[in-house]
């Protein structure tokens, strides 16, 4: 029997096993953090208080028991022998015929001085999640960083009564998925739910002997706070890679099949860059590790990147983000502004194709939308309606208003 | 309230000339419940989409903010007491200062024939002119000629029962079933009863052709052309009748022009006129109907003449089943015609030429001076306005900035004189935003008078709503500046009867002279026999009441015969050519009246066709590259238009069609009499309203709009058409630059500068909506493209009140079913209503719909439309 090896059991790891259920492989997971499988996305939740950790395990011990796969959990993998095709960790080494490395990705951590004070953290895992929920109302909290994960971190402090304020770079929230009109109306709904949100705001130093006490920034101004959280974005875990020589740019380099520069060595996940795209959302990571599971049956799949969609997991912020939205030559926009309703939604049009939609508090046609995206197809006999829905083509108007 | 308990009234319905008897119910709220009085001769209980409808145009609400409440000078509100001595004053100063010519009245058919006969004894037997003229001049002026050339008198011979005993009906120049749809639906009758034949003589094809056995599409203006054509066929055919011909003078020149003439001229093919002459001549009961499209033309009173020469040599007058009948477009022309309304008549069918006849209405007056020559018809007094002859002018209840021929000089004539009166019920018109002196006139259902519709029948019309605060009986009016005047005597009346006896009595005078009007059997009604005076016909007096004239002869002239008129064809004055190709014919819309200043205030009446038009043949729409609802520029020598181009066969090529009712007030681009040139009859005065010369072109439209509002916008684009709706108003707007800003655009537009808006933009389309809304609301919407705008239009207007959300789809939700624009007036029934269930229910023919859905069961006038449906899906069906 083929014996691959798993490193990491992050969620891309997780879906890879489950396509591989029945395939005729002896399996060993490695995982540095000290538990399987769980659905990292729902953490915002479990901060929310909207759920629990137990509800989020999707891979526990039985399930792994009840497949046969060998787990070393809590046990990070210390160099590969390529020669030998052997995985070394610290209780003893194991042999692979196939080898995946999904070491995931690790947070960007901005090196400014004070960063390793006790109370600075990035929101990545559980251990992070615990200590923003071990913060007791009242106190104050700081989160670097407007992006989805920041947002979510804020907003889920926030929720428990913690006071927090968002120190953003850039000139409007999540710049990456809206455009600023939506992040206004983004920015005005986290305000009403007490969060303080600063925009091109440059930190400077963190303060605080033992403990973090406070953010300075470069305009001088000083948020004292109990807790620091760093969520300016996350880069490939790839020190295990690099080390066994295996060809890493910003990412462990793989091809269409997730094959990586050596044929017995795999790459999925976070920790991968793929013509040179790199992954941070799971739908991506999910095709990869059905691709991932088919090739190392012996089948011929390629992974094809997709257009991405983000939704913001923050009650009371109906958001959604689908495909590109830049303005550009020969790009044309569908409007719809709501301002009373706080709704905002923004279609861009190329070649009477749909490429990309931003919505604002009414988000039901986003996955409509974002199918039209993927497709490609024409959508000029929908232009008129395409921004409120589907169902409505083929209707009979006028033009005038003389009697037919 | 409903009205239950409230006493209902009989009263007269103030449209078309066909003068139907209407019962009235205040329903305690101001408003009216308004049904047909079955027990009227005129109509025999029914009424059309307009009669209908007259409920919607009364009441506090509907008249808040356009019905006058007070008088005004100079545009500021004023006493009556203030008002009337400033009118008085300014026409004593003009008579004193520059003679009573220099003084004018123009006056209307909607005047009741008590304010008419005040109206003309002040102008002629007392200010001293006969500068007083009607707009029955642009209606019934070539008829009036032609009855007083062939009888002596402007006699209608027959009666409306003619109708329904005939076995032949000929209709010329009348689309009866728009314009006088009650006539219509009795024709209809009389073609189940009895099998009459109807034929149709008419350059377009209009509603009326639906029913037609033939339609004759002779070319504009050549109708003396068929009928000479006709009267030499009945001399070919032996078909004179020499007995009655004792009774007439002339056959023998009458036959000599019309031997000469060209039948060619027509356009008609020898097949088609042979085949005409045919029926007409082989059908003894014939009635030949005729209206605008005979009269409007400066051949009018020719073409009165060539049909009733036909009549006269075949004796097929004045009994039962046949006869000439012209019928009149408004409610009291007939009224209007019997006081003398015309500057060329006095009261009771006088003449004012005739010496005796001058002398004996001036001792029933007892009236200082009296003109001796006819006074300045319509066209030549607003002439005579322009250039300044004309120093006090008061125009009653008419709208000639709008309806007269070269409408704008007439506009910029009003606006230039020294001083204007105007009576109206709103200030809202054309022509009252022109006036010095504004004066508010008590409105239909709030006066007291009598009516003579187109058979000769005299009907009262009865006040059962007080009048709308402020206002006056014109009767009152006009007799009050009398008295201003000086005359107290003569203008000292208290009540409308008295002044219906000094009618009648001088009547009695005008009988004894040998005239057909005499009323004279009236002239000792009570007050209370006024009151309850029941539709009668005249002549009313010892001998003769009602019935027909000239059975027997027994004609006006003074040899007592009747006169040929030996008529040659002419063409209309205005030729097509290289700059102006096509031949511009003008008319009325099923559901609109005059300038609507009565009928916009109906939503159902406006919904049917919302904006103006202009129907064009499909090859030349071809040849200008025009599409349905593009928008076109029509020029003539006299002014220019923007309307909505409508594609139909209807019309032949190089002919074209508009509807004339829309103003400054509804569609300020399609003023369409500017169009028409002030080309008159020389023998009636009467302007050729259908026959002008146009040039068509694209009109270049940047953007289009259409908007649904609560409160009426205030639009200021090149092309915009105002309408009414259940909900509030539609609008139809467009123009050649877009505005940089939409929304600023659109907020000037609703006088919405703070309002909640939601917008939807495809910019790089020229596309913007906009909708305003207050707590979810909808206040008003605009849709703007660069091309037609297309969205469900009768289902938007349906939105302004409701909620706002999605009315920027421009469409309805998917469950919620588009009615279309409305079909049946009466009960309100749209096109796709009706298209829906004669496909999913098989409908068949037009009695099934009115089953099912009612549609065309009450006025019968959308019936046509609802057969060409019908035609159009079985068409549809068979081609799948």
């Amino acid at each position: 029997m083929e014996r691959l090896v798993v490193i990491g059991a992050g969620m891309a790891a997780g879906r890879l096993l489950e396509h591989l259920e029945g395939a005729d492989f002896d399996i060993t997971l490695f995982n540095a953090e000290p538990r399987g499988t769980y659905n990292r996305l729902m953490l915002s939740p479990v901060l929310a208080r909207e759920t629990t950790y137990d509800e989020i395990v999707t891979h526990d011990d039985d399930w792994y028991a009840a497949r046969g796969i060998t787990t070393r959990l809590g046990e990070r993998v210390e160099r590969i022998d390529r020669e030998a095709c052997v995985v070394h960790a610290a209780k003893g080494p194991v042999a692979y015929d196939k080898l995946v490395i999904a070491t995931g990705s690790e947070p960007f951590m901005i090196p400014l001085p004070g960063h390793d004070l006790p109370g600075v953290i990035a929101y990545r895992d559980l251990e992070d999640t615990e200590q923003m929920m071990d913060l007791a109302p009242g106190s104050r909290a700081v989160v670097i960083g407007g992006g989805l994960l920041g947002l979510e971190a804020a907003a889920g402090m926030a929720a428990r009564g913690v006071h927090v304020t968002v120190v953003h770079l850039m000139g409007h929230l999540m710049e990456r998925q809206l455009d600023l009109e939506a992040a206004g109306l983004l920015q005005a709904s986290l305000e009403a739910k007490g969060i303080e949100v600063l925009c091109e705001a440059h930190s400077e130093v963190i303060l605080g002997d033992s403990q973090v006490e406070a953010l300075r920034l470069k305009d001088g101004r000083e948020l004292p706070c109990d807790l620091l959280v760093m969520a300016v974005g996350i880069r490939p875990s790839v020190a295990v890679a690099q080390a066994a020589e295996l060809e890493v740019a910003r990412g462990l380099m793989v091809d269409d099949h997730m094959r990586s520069s050596d044929p017995a060595i795999f790459g999925l996940g976070e920790c991968v860059e793929h013509r040179g795209q790199l992954f941070g959302l799971v739908a991506p990571l999910y095709e990869q590790a059905a691709v991932l599971a088919d090739v190392l049956r012996g089948g011929t799949q390629t992974f094809e990147p997709k257009p991405l969609s983000t939704k913001l997991k923050v009650t009371g912020c109906d958001l959604f983000s689908a495909g590109d939205f830049a303005e550009g030559e020969g790009r044309q926009n569908l409007l719809l502004r709501d301002p009373s309703a706080q709704v905002y939604k923004r279609l861009i049009l190329e070649d009477g194709r749909l490429i990309g939609a931003v919505l604002y508090g009414e988000t039901t046609d986003g996955s409509w939308y974002f199918d039209l995206i993927e497709s490609g197809e024409d959508v000029t006999a929908l232009r008129d309606t395409l921004l409120f829905g589907p169902g409505y083509e083929g209707a009979e108007l006028s033009r005038c208003s003389l009697a037919a | 309230m409903d009205g239950s308990g409230l006493p209902t009234t009989r009263s007269t319905c103030p449209y078309c000339g066909v003068g139907c008897g209407v019962l009235l119910t205040p329903d305690g709220n101001g408003g009216l419940l308004v049904k047909g009085d079955p027990d009227h001769p005129a109509n025999y209980g029914k009424l059309c989409s307009k009669g209908s409808a007259l409920g919607e145009t009364v009441g506090e609400e509907i008249n808040r903010g356009y019905r006058l409440r007070t008088p005004l000078v100079d545009g500021k509100a004023t006493s009556w007491d203030d008002a009337l001595q400033v009118v008085a004053d300014k026409f004593r100063a003009a008579r004193e200062e520059y003679g009573p010519d220099s003084c004018a009245f123009y006056v209307s058919g909607q005047l009741l024939t008590e304010d008419y006969y005040v109206a003309n004894k002040l102008i002629k037997g007392f200010i001293g002119t006969a500068n007083i003229d009607t707009n029955s001049r642009l209606c019934m002026a070539s008829t009036v000629a032609g009855h007083k050339r062939a009888f002596g008198t402007d006699t209608v011979p027959g009666t409306y029962e003619d109708l329904d005993e005939a076995d032949l009906i000929v209709l010329v120049g009348s689309n009866l079933a728009w314009c006088h749809p009650v006539l219509f639906q009795r024709v209809l009758a009389a073609r189940e009863q009895r099998g009459t034949r109807i034929i149709v003589v008419d350059p377009r094809r209009t509603a009326s052709c639906d029913a037609a056995d033939m339609h004759l599409k002779l070319a504009p203006g050549s109708d003396v052309a068929l009928f000479n054509d006709l009267l030499a066929r009945i001399d070919a055919a032996g078909a004179v009748d020499a007995a009655y011909v004792a009774q007439t003078e002339g056959l023998a020149r009458a036959l000599a022009a019309a031997r000469e003439n060209d039948a060619a001229e027509t356009g008609l093919t020898d097949a088609e006129l042979a085949a005409f002459a045919a029926e007409w001549i082989g059908t003894e009961k014939v009635v030949t109907v005729f209206s605008q499209g005979v009269n409007q033309s400066t051949s009018g009173a020719d073409k009165v003449n060539s049909i009733i020469n036909c009549h006269l040599a075949t004796g097929r007058i004045g009994r039962p089943g046949l006869g000439p009948l012209s019928v009149t477009g408004q409610p009291n022309a007939m009224g209007g015609r019997e006081v003398g309304g015309l500057a060329n008549m006095l009261a009771c069918h006088l003449d004012l030429e005739n010496a005796a006849h001058r002398s004996a209405v001036k001792s029933f007056w007892d009236a200082p001076e009296m003109p001796e020559a006819a006074g300045l018809k319509a066209v030549d007094m607003f002439r005579a306005v322009g250039e300044g002859k004309i120093k006090a002018l008061w125009i009653i209840h008419t709208n000639p900035a709008v309806s007269m021929p070269d409408a704008d000089a007439v506009r910029d004539a009003i606006a230039g004189c020294d001083f204007v009166a105007v009576s109206d019920v709103t200030g809202r018109t054309d022509t009252a935003r022109l006036a010095d002196v504004l004066l508010p006139a008590a409105a239909w259902a709030e006066k007291d008078g009598t009516v003579t519709n187109s058979d000769r029948t005299i009907s009262r019309q009865r006040a059962v709503l007080p009048p709308f605060s402020g206002a006056r009986a014109d009767w009152d009016i006009l007799a009050e500046v009398g008295r201003r005047m000086g005359w107290e005597e003569a203008f000292n009346y208290q009540h409308p009867a008295e002044i219906f006896r000094e009618h009648a009595a001088l009547s009695g005078i005008a009988g004894k002279m040998g005239r057909d009007f005499d009323i004279s059997g009236l002239e000792e009604l009570s007050r209370d026999e006024y009151d309850a005076l029941k539709p009668l016909r005249w002549p009313v007096t010892a001998t003769k009441q009602g019935g027909r004239f000239f059975e027997k002869g027994g004609f006006f002239h003074a040899s007592s015969k009747a006169k040929f008129v030996p008529v040659r064809w002419r063409p209309p004055v205005a030729k097509t050519g290289p700059r102006y190709p096509f031949r511009f014919n003008t008319g009325r819309l099923r559901d609109q009246w005059h300038t609507m200043t009565r009928t916009a205030l109906s939503a159902r009446l406006s919904s049917h066709l919302a904006e103006p038009f202009l129907d064009i043949h499909p090859d030349d729409a071809q040849d200008l590259g025009l599409e349905a609802a593009d928008l076109v520029r029509i020029k003539s020598p006299t002014g220019e238009a923007i309307l909505r181009t409508r594609i139909t066969s209807d019309v032949s090529p190089g002919q074209v069609f508009a509807p004339m009712h829309w103003t400054g007030e509804t569609a300020p681009s399609a003023r369409i009499d500017a169009l028409v040139a002030g080309e008159v009859d020389p023998v009636s005065g009467q302007p050729e309203s259908k026959a002008a010369v146009v040039a068509v072109t694209n009109f270049d439209a940047a953007w289009y709009g259409f908007a649904v509002s609560l409160e009426a916008p205030k639009a200021k684009a090149d092309y915009w058409a105002l309408a009414k709706t259940e909900a509030g108003y539609r609008m139809e707007l467009a123009g050649a630059t877009e505005p940089a800003d939409w929304e600023a655009e659109a907020r000037r537009l609703f006088d919405l500068p703070a309002a909640e808006v939601t917008s939807f933009s495809d910019t790089s389309r020229g596309i913007a909506r906009l909708a305003f809304h207050s707590g979810g609301r909808l206040l008003a919407a605009l849709f703007v493209a660069r091309e037609p705008v297309a969205v469900m239009r009768d289902y938007l207007a349906t939105r302004p009140g409701e909620a706002a959300s999605g009315v920027l789809l421009g469409r309805t939700p998917a469950d919620v079913p588009d009615p279309g624009p409305t079909v049946c007036s009466c009960f309100n029934v749209g096109v796709k209503t009706i298209a829906t269930a004669i496909e999913e229910q098989g409908l068949a023919d037009v009695e099934s719909v009115g089953a099912a859905l009612r549609a065309g069961t009450n006025c019968g006038s959308c019936r046509p439309e609802i057969r060409a449906l019908l035609a159009s899906l079985r068409v549809g069906q068979a081609a799948q």
